[in-house]
């Protein structure tokens, strides 16, 4: 279903404001599609073009050593708000395939996992780092768990293990549960109230 | 249902799934593609309330305001709701409204149930003792085939309130207060568990509020135990269980609160009855002050820096003194009969002040008839705001209902986050009671005044 997610290796873009929240990365008038494709283009949108629509030249994304780069460095608390997968899904669209921050909101992080998209959290030290190095060279190893700086620096970070068995593996998580059947099937029968 | 391992996350049945026009109609290709049906359809419930307009629908020529995509959404939810077999509470059903208020409503919403929906602020349902949590489209997916989820089990988060709240404050300004003191990722990995003298003495409407907005600290949901006032709410409501099974329903349900030496993760606490009410004053809903105190400065922080310049407001400055162009009360934080009795009551025997545009929208057309039978319709339209039909309206800018760039709303809804009323849009996120002393005023104002 998923292609596999094992190594990216990119420079970095930095968008150092923390806080940023669902409605920041894919604005709700945009939620009224109904296919998966095409959300790039409405990507932190009112952050990345002025009022007439052209590309707001400080916003970091639009500059052009942005190019390219696959690595957000994000500000504290990246994803928090809304639980739209739309999140994920514009972020990937337009080419970014990890967040790097302090802290990552739980259902964006969720949504980001069953789509390919690496939330990591690093400590501040090296977040510091990267929020003043933008960028910077950084090599993400997935079953390894750790980034690797341009220094050298190796970086562990958090993820659960069975998540990162599925982005290894490229699998669906449908796929497991479906094959919970039998399970679910005696626990409708079993117990001792109905829903 | 599965327990969790180290290896692989727990597997957890889903007794109630909510759904919506928005988050579903890519789970719902995806079940097509896969030549799959929907396990329980008996267990989901949908409803249209993100991306309808709140103008009465009798044609899609009325659904056209709200644009092409949002009709071809909305068209898909009732083709998919009649494929897969799943109860649509449609435009033509007295049941519709937000779905995180229907469910409480019809009493579908139970202590001890698991409730999922794709939205953050299913949340609202922890009110009843429910685990209630947002999902994503792809779990929509997982929910819709299988009527599972895989979980890894939260922390645990106890927040005390301690004494009652105080005239002119309310449940909305306690969640506020809450937030602004734990922040807006004070609560994430955990579930909430409110509980102290205030929670005790509120009624569902007003811990719906609270719950409501836990997701808004980052918890991944927010409870309260259940007790005599949730049964209170729940008996006689239509899918509430009858007879012999209610009673085995409030025996089983009155053993779900958290036991009196149970440990939690972290603990914080609150004086309720020190709060003035809350206003936010930045873009997200941790920076909120009472309604007496000055804007913070932020000490240097850029973000801080930024939020205040999105608002045009200067620190050293209560907000009391800001102009307001739009007043909404609705959405699923405080649509809920008590909530427009309250905004009614401050209302009542005034005018919204001219320039001001103040929108009321009952949170279900059950609300909406309720209202009308108490009068509450005739205060809000003699007072000169609108009276509409349910939605979410203009909590978010996808149906019609937005806020005019750069003009400033105090909105009883969740979130004040940039351009979330519409682009550019400035949100002061409040009480109904505040909302409606702001729109009497012309200006943000204290309630505590009008009463």
């Amino acid at each position: 279903m998923t292609a596999a997610v094992k190594r990216i290796r990119s420079r970095t873009v930095v968008l150092p404001t923390k806080d940023i929240d669902t409605d920041q990365i894919i604005p709700a008038r945009y939620l009224t599609a109904t296919s998966r494709e095409g959300f790039g283009k409405g990507l932190f949108h009112d952050l990345r073009f002025n009022k007439d629509g052209s590309p707001n030249q400080a916003f970091p994304l639009n500059q052009p050593a942005a190019a390219g780069c696959e690595i957000l460095v994000a500000g504290n608390n990246f994803g928090c708000g809304s639980s739209r997968e739309h999140a994920p899904w514009a972020l990937l669209d337009y080419g970014i395939r990890a967040i790097i921050s302090t802290e990552i909101a739980d259902i964006f992080r969720n949504n980001s996992l069953k789509n390919g998209l690496l939330p990591i959290v690093v400590d501040a030290d090296a977040h510091q780092w990267l929020l003043e190095n933008p960028g910077a060279e950084v090599d993400i190893d997935v079953a390894a768990s750790t980034v690797t700086l341009p220094d050298g620096r190796s970086l562990p970070f958090p993820i659960d293990a069975f998540a990162r068995y599925c982005l290894l593996e490229g699998i669906d998580q449908l796929g497991y549960l479906q094959q919970q059947n039998e399970s679910i099937e005696e626990f409708e029968k079993a117990r001792p109230w109905k829903p | 249902m599965v327990e969790e391992t180290a290896d692989t996350p727990a597997v957890l049945y889903i007794d109630l799934h909510l759904i919506h026009e928005v988050t579903t109609p890519q789970a719902f290709t995806l079940l097509r593609d896969m030549r799959l049906p929907v396990r329980r359809p008996d267990l989901t419930l949908a409803t249209m309330d993100h991306s309808t307009p709140t103008t009465p629908v009798s044609s899609f020529k009325d659904l056209a305001v709200v644009g092409e995509s949002a009709v071809r959404q909305i068209t898909q939810m009732q083709q998919n709701c009649a494929d897969f077999g799943i109860e649509l509470l449609d435009f033509d059903s007295d049941s519709r409204g937000i779905v995180h208020v229907i469910g409480p409503e019809l009493g579908a919403t139970q202590p001890g149930k698991t409730i999922v929906c794709g939205d953050s602020h299913t949340s609202t349902h922890g009110a009843f003792g429910a685990l209630a949590f947002g999902i994503g489209t792809t779990e929509v997916g997982h929910v819709l085939a299988t009527q599972c989820l895989l979980q890894r089990r939260a922390q645990t988060l106890a927040i005390d309130i301690t004494g009652r709240l105080t005239d002119g404050v309310g449940a909305k300004d306690l969640i506020l207060a809450i937030i602004g003191k734990i922040g807006v990722d004070g609560g994430t990995g955990h579930v909430i568990e409110y509980r102290g003298e205030a929670i005790s003495a509120m009624s569902m409407d007003a811990r719906m509020t609270i719950c409501n907005m836990s997701i808004e600290a980052g918890a991944r949901a927010g409870m309260i135990a259940p007790d005599a006032t949730t049964f209170e709410y729940l008996h006689g409501r239509p899918r509430a269980p009858r007879g012999d099974d209610w009673d085995a329903a409030v025996l089983r349900w009155s053993g779900l609160g958290s036991d009196d030496d149970a440990r939690f993760d972290r603990a914080v606490s609150i004086a309720a009855d020190r709060l003035q009410p809350m206003v936010t004053f930045g873009t997200n809903p941790g920076m909120v002050i009472g309604i007496g105190d000055p804007v913070p400065d932020g000490a240097g922080d850029a973000s801080f820096r930024k939020a205040l310049d999105y608002m045009q407001l200067t620190p050293g400055k209560p907000l009391t003194e800001t102009r307001v162009d739009v007043v909404f009360v609705g959405s699923c934080t405080n649509s809920r009969l008590s909530d427009l009795q309250q905004a009614a009551e401050v209302l009542k025997g005034h005018r919204v002040a001219a320039g001001v545009r103040m929108l009321v929208v009952p949170g279900s057309q059950q609300i909406k008839k309720d209202a009308e039978a108490m009068g509450l319709d005739h205060v809000f339209i003699e007072a000169g705001a609108e009276w509409r039909e349910s939605g979410c309206s203009m909590c978010l800018g996808m149906n019609g209902d937005t806020v005019p760039a750069g003009q400033l709303s105090v909105s009883t809804s969740n979130r004040n986050f940039e351009g979330r009323q519409g682009v550019g849009a400035r949100t002061v996120l409040a009480s109904p009671m505040t909302a409606a002393a702001s729109a009497i005023s012309g200006r943000v104002a204290d309630p505590r005044t009008f009463l």
